[in-house]
């Protein structure tokens, strides 16, 4: 499962409209091991396509810096689909490489008339865990926050300030 | 004679773990056949039909090897490789 703040998923829904018609894609990012998605990070997709979406490589290299000097992993990886369901094509399964992550799909099909108009509709939101070609969907339980994090995995010297 | 090469999440199975390993060679081509002498499988997940895969990012000193030489990009003493997927996708 999936565990979302109703901001980060009001971020991730805005940023898929946003770039409507292309695909919109990026990263929420939380410490190692916690599996907390605590902050979202918008990249630019360089393939600047409405069927394709690839982090600019620099772009990739310092966002994988400054998570490493955080201490932080990719915890969700998400990108949209602006014409198809929210669905890992096959594309997505061949290239998906981060084994802990959960990928995140959100539709804009819906929220668009065929003028480009804003309809309102419905935004598809899916998760995944993407191993070894194997695509396992998971609940998304959208929260108002994400509770504390366990008190074992903080740093009690800085709790107290 | 070591060059650090940080190794991403997906490929540490071909490195018990490890999240950066030494290896050396004076070019991008000679510190890949060193990695897969020590970790053998680690090639085949970077190069295909001799040329480095379309969607593995390799830098040197944080420069993409695309635009240095690619394979044939020179490495000295002290520097840092690191291998990073693409993150890449998408409905097509």
């Amino acid at each position: 499962m999936l565990n979302l703040a109703q901001a980060t998923y009001d971020a991730i829904v805005a940023h898929a409209k946003r770039d409507h018609p292309d695909e919109a894609c990026g990263v929420v990012a939380g410490p190692e091991g916690s599996d907390r998605a605590e902050r979202v990070i918008e990249m630019v997709n360089a393939a600047g396509s409405p069927t394709f979406y690839e982090f600019d490589s620099g772009d990739l290299l310092r966002l994988y810096r400054e998570m490493d000097d955080n201490d932080e992993e990719p915890v969700v990886i998400y990108h949209s689909h602006t014409a198809t369901e929210a669905y890992p094509s096959r594309t997505d399964i061949g290239l998906a490489s981060e084994p802990n992550a959960h990928y995140v799909l959100v539709s804009t099909r819906d929220c668009f008339d065929s003028e480009g108009g804003n309809n309102e509709g419905p935004v598809e939101f899916r998760s995944y865990r993407i191993i070894d070609g194997e695509v396992i969907e998971e609940e998304v339980n959208v929260v108002e926050q994400l509770p504390p994090p366990d008190p074992a995995q903080s740093d009690p010297a800085r709790s107290s300030l | 004679m070591a060059i650090e090469v940080r190794i991403p999440t997906i490929l540490r199975t071909f490195t018990d773990g490890a999240k950066a390993v030494d290896a050396q060679g004076a070019s991008l081509s000679a510190l890949i056949e060193d990695l897969e002498g020590n970790h053998p499988g680690l090639k085949d997940r970077l190069i295909e039909d001799g040329d480095l895969r379309r969607f593995i990012n390799v830098y040197i000193n944080d420069e993409d090897v695309r635009f240095i030489g690619g394979l044939e990009a020179e490495l000295s003493d002290g520097d840092q490789v690191v291998v990073l997927p693409a993150v890449a996708g998408g409905a097509a």
